[in-house]
């Protein structure tokens, strides 16, 4: 059994099944699911923990255990979350555990979403008031249950790492001295939070709850490592084509595979189910399954690529219009007139997908790396026709997503649904993706094509861009298609454009929103990963042809986005951008807000002797607004940066006649430790509220990379990933 | 069919088909998780054991091909290299989702046994079958150094 909290030895293995107290603290009717009606007070002993609202317990043995209502992913968001009350609860980092909450679409919505789930950097932005707010009232809590027991002022209480005090009468005790005295109070619902000033672990340090157990090596935490009692294993094999339904299967001689238990066909595909997972692999290659492909998507990436470049000539869905950029374009002293080619991207988390699901008949749990728990819920409870009380979600830890977990359609619980009711038998089934499964599934970073017309005057002045943008829509048919769809324009498309600081007097952003089978995904940092691109590399372009320093240019139309330009000024200060590099380097910069936050990166590279580039260092400053955990933050740009760079040099999906030729990492070669290049990042102080930090660092790195390769090269690379140029 | 195999100091039997590869088998019949699966082709390492202190890919070793050798998993992992380096992780915050951690460690572990003061091109040569997509190699790098210093202190 998977333990769903921090790994810790004084941490019970099942939480879930223990008995505790819930107050009424924002107990809407959802936190049912997962919680437990309450006890009597006298069943509190040394072991039971006592919930103070639905996002804090703290057990009479003195641990803290702050309930995650994210998922983590590696980003960090646990630890953040937990930074947030032992802040204001006055708890030491030693006593924190973690936990993810148990899904419930109204107690623990993300407040950016309006329901559970992890994504756009939010999970610190939305849960910064929420979790202080939290921590600050159960201090109040353990304050006031203190001051009547001592029989002091409630004022003269401190609650300070780990201990409650009243100095004058020089008092002391644990925090779980009280809390079954505090957690029978009632909830202060104005809570007053410390004075930043005081804070001792925000912008500061706090150790991150899960390395110590991830350092150590030896971790389950994951999906992939869960094991229940009688539990099965399944492989799902899906139609070769998007769009293709099995006509046929032939099982016999899969069958007949030792630890083989049952082929199951439905409507995604051709599930095996084994008793351990090799025979489950093992088995796929001896179905013989004839699939329908009519209707299929047969389309090749050259194919797609033609017709994208075919619409690109014509006007699309205006996202944004000023001026006249075609009268002012004549008018330009240069123009720079150019096409974009990004191709469709796996994810590939080095834990593919993963869902065990126990299904009765009359209710069902699943297990999984949850990154939009209601919507798994939802889909979940709808395939096997129970209401959402009868199923639960239990989020574990997961091996990385970058957006491959956050599903508008649930697909994969879905699919482990429609198998646990197809199957019909009582038994947990583990469904694992392999990786072929992975990079082959879809849920792809879309294919996009840009053509993009800019002017400048003599002096460099930005007169006119005109941009269009061709692909598919990430969000149409999401359950966020309200929200982020405005006149057929999904924001995630335009993103980064839309919103360029360099303000053109005349400028057009226009869209083709194309209809193609393969299934479209967020992917770290979504419509930046190519906007940023485009932006950055294209105005690089303008300063060369204004002949201008491509700081300076920037900086001098940064004058009314003092937040960009300061990240900026600050990364080029620290690279020493006034020097020339070193002997046989050569820099290139890019500054990008995502995400509400603002990061600037110079890439130092090297050309090798065989053309490949090597890129050397990256000076990164940063502006997230106050900077919880900064350590962290270091860690997520350095991360960020790592992942886009391994994308722009060599990843692509592409497709033969809606095939995908790309199978595993032989032919989808993630970056490696040789191509790392040094990083620094550096944070700029902020008392702004925070702001997101799990994507920003990925999208100014391929631009960066790509205009210092211009000014060693004088290439312009628009084509991605630059692997197609021998540059990598 | 019984197959014999010393796993962690000792002798195991598993019952698997001797095609079996030993990923599996640790994984499903021994639970020995904390050796992970990531592509099956041999080309991310997060499956990385040690077969006689040297370290191999488990998921492309097929059963049968074991021998009389002994397998090390993450769980084993002991002594005064794997000490320093899980310290230098922890110090370093090295891991982010940390699911490719088992595999870095072991491939770390293996590094300082034969060259215990590395420099980045040994360190980069030593892990480049070792996929991380967090990318947390630039701090991986820099615990692999501080592991060695604290080696040398």
């Amino acid at each position: 059994m998977a333990s769903h909290s921090t790994p810790d030895p004084s941490t019970p293995p099942d939480a879930s099944r223990r008995t505790f107290l819930k107050l009424s603290l924002g107990a809407g009717a959802g936190l049912l699911i997962g919680a437990y009606l309450p006890r009597s007070p006298a069943a509190a002993t040394a072991d039971t923990p006592l919930s103070f609202s639905p996002f804090l317990r703290i057990s009479p043995d003195d641990i803290v255990t702050v309930i995650d209502k994210h998922l983590d992913m590696g980003q960090g968001n646990a630890t953040g979350l937990a930074t947030l009350v032992a802040e204001e609860l006055g708890a030491s980092p030693e006593q924190v555990r973690t936990e993810f909450a148990p899904s419930d679409p109204e107690v623990y919505k993300n407040l950016a979403f309006g329901i559970q789930g992890t994504g756009g950097s939010t999970a610190i932005a939305n849960s910064f008031e929420q979790y202080r707010r939290a921590g600050a009232a159960a201090r109040e809590m353990l304050a006031m249950a203190a001051a009547r027991e001592w029989g002091v002022p409630v004022a003269e209480i401190e609650v300070e790492q780990g201990r409650i005090r009243h100095r004058r009468g020089g008092l002391e005790a644990k925090l779980g001295d009280f809390a079954v005295a505090a957690a029978r109070l009632e909830v202060p619902r104005e809570p007053r939070l410390r004075d930043p000033a005081q804070w001792r672990y925000i912008g500061k340090s706090f150790p991150r709850v899960d390395v110590p157990v991830k350092s150590s090596g030896a971790v389950d935490l994951y999906g992939m490592d869960l094991h229940l009692e009688d539990m099965v294993v399944a492989t799902l094999i899906k139609p070769p084509r998007w769009g293709a339904r099995v006509r046929s299967v032939y099982s016999a001689r899969a069958l007949e595979v030792p630890g083989v238990i049952d082929v199951v066909t439905m409507p995604q595909g051709v599930a095996v189910i084994a008793e351990s997972t090799w025979p489950a692999i093992q088995a796929r290659r001896l179905l013989e399954i004839e699939w329908d492909e009519r209707g299929a998507e047969t389309r090749s990436s050259e194919q797609l690529l033609a017709e994208y470049r075919a619409l690109a000539q014509t006007p699309g869905l205006p996202a944004l219009s000023r001026g006249d950029p075609a009268a002012a374009l004549d008018r330009a002293a240069h123009v720079v007139e150019a096409d974009y080619e990004f191709p469709y991207l796996a994810h590939a988390p080095m834990e593919p997908i993963d869902v065990t699901v126990r299904f009765d008949g009359e209710t069902a749990e699943f297990w999984t790396g949850s990154q939009l728990q209601t919507v798994d819920h939802q889909a979940a409870a709808r395939v096997l026709g129970l209401s959402m009380e009868r199923v639960r979600i239990h989020t574990l830890w997961a091996g990385g997503s970058f957006g491959r977990r956050a599903i508008g359609d649930a697909h994969y619980v879905v699919e482990a649904a429609t198998l646990a009711r197809a199957w019909g038998r009582p038994r947990p089934i583990k469904l694992i993706y392999t990786r072929e499964d992975d990079i082959q599934g879809g849920y792809y970073r879309p294919l996009y094509l840009h053509r993009v017309r800019a002017g400048i005057a003599a002096d460099g002045t930005l007169l006119a861009w005109h941009h269009r943008i061709v692909g598919q829509s990430i969000i149409s048919g999401t359950p966020f298609e309200a929200h982020l769809v405005k006149d057929g324009i999904d924001a995630t498309t335009v993103e980064g454009v839309v919103d360029m600081p360099y303000q053109a007097e005349h400028f057009r952003v226009e869209v083709h929103n194309t209809r193609v089978g393969v299934p479209v995904l967020w992917w770290r940092s979504v419509g930046h990963t190519h906007t940023a691109y485009v932006v950055e590399t294209l105005l690089d372009e303008l300063a060369d042809r204004a002949g201008r320093d491509p700081v300076a240019y920037r900086l001098g139309m940064l004058g009314e986005d003092p937040r960009r330009a300061r990240v900026l000024r600050l990364a080029a200060e620290k690279i020493g951008w006034d020097r020339p590099p070193a002997p046989g380097l050569s820099r290139g910069v890019a500054v990008h807000r995502s995400f509400g936050s603002y990061v600037a990166e110079i890439a130092e590279v090297r050309m090798r002797e065989d053309g490949t580039v090597r890129v050397e260092r990256v000076v990164c400053a940063v502006d997230c607004g106050i900077p919880v955990n900064p350590d962290n933050i270091r860690a997520q740009v350095e991360g960020a940066l790592g992942f886009g760079l391994g994308a722009v040099l060599r990843n692509e999906i592409t497709l033969t006649g809606g095939r995908v030729d790309q199978a595993n990492f032989d032919r989808y070669p993630l970056l490696r430790i040789g191509d790392m290049p040094q990083v620094e990042v550096h944070i700029v102080p902020s008392t702004e509220p925070p702001t997101g930090i799990g994507e920003p660092g990925t999208p100014p790195i391929g631009p960066a990379v790509a205009n210092a390769i211009a000014r060693a090269t004088g290439r312009r690379v628009r084509t991605l990933p630059m692997s197609r140029h021998g540059l990598a | 069919m019984t197959t014999r195999i010393r796993v962690n100091g000792r002798e195991r039997e598993v019952q698997a088909a001797t095609d079996t590869p030993l990923l599996w088998v640790l994984r499903d019949e021994l639970r020995l998780t904390g050796t992970k699966y990531g592509c099956g082709i041999g080309m991310c390492g997060a499956c990385t054991v040690h077969l006689d202190g040297v370290p191999v890919r488990s998921c492309a070793l097929p059963l049968s091909a074991v021998g009389s050798r002994e397998v090390t998993t993450i769980e084993a992992l002991e002594g005064r290299a794997a000490e320093a380096l899980r310290r230098a992780w922890v110090e370093l915050a090295v891991p982010q989702c940390g699911y490719c951690q088992s595999g870095q460690l072991m491939a770390a572990a293996a590094l300082l046994a034969s060259t215990p003061r590395p420099g980045d091109e040994e360190i980069d040569a030593a892990l480049a079958g070792n996929l991380c997509r967090c990318a947390a190699y630039h701090r991986i790098r820099a615990g692999i150094h501080r592991a060695a210093e604290l080696l040398e202190g």
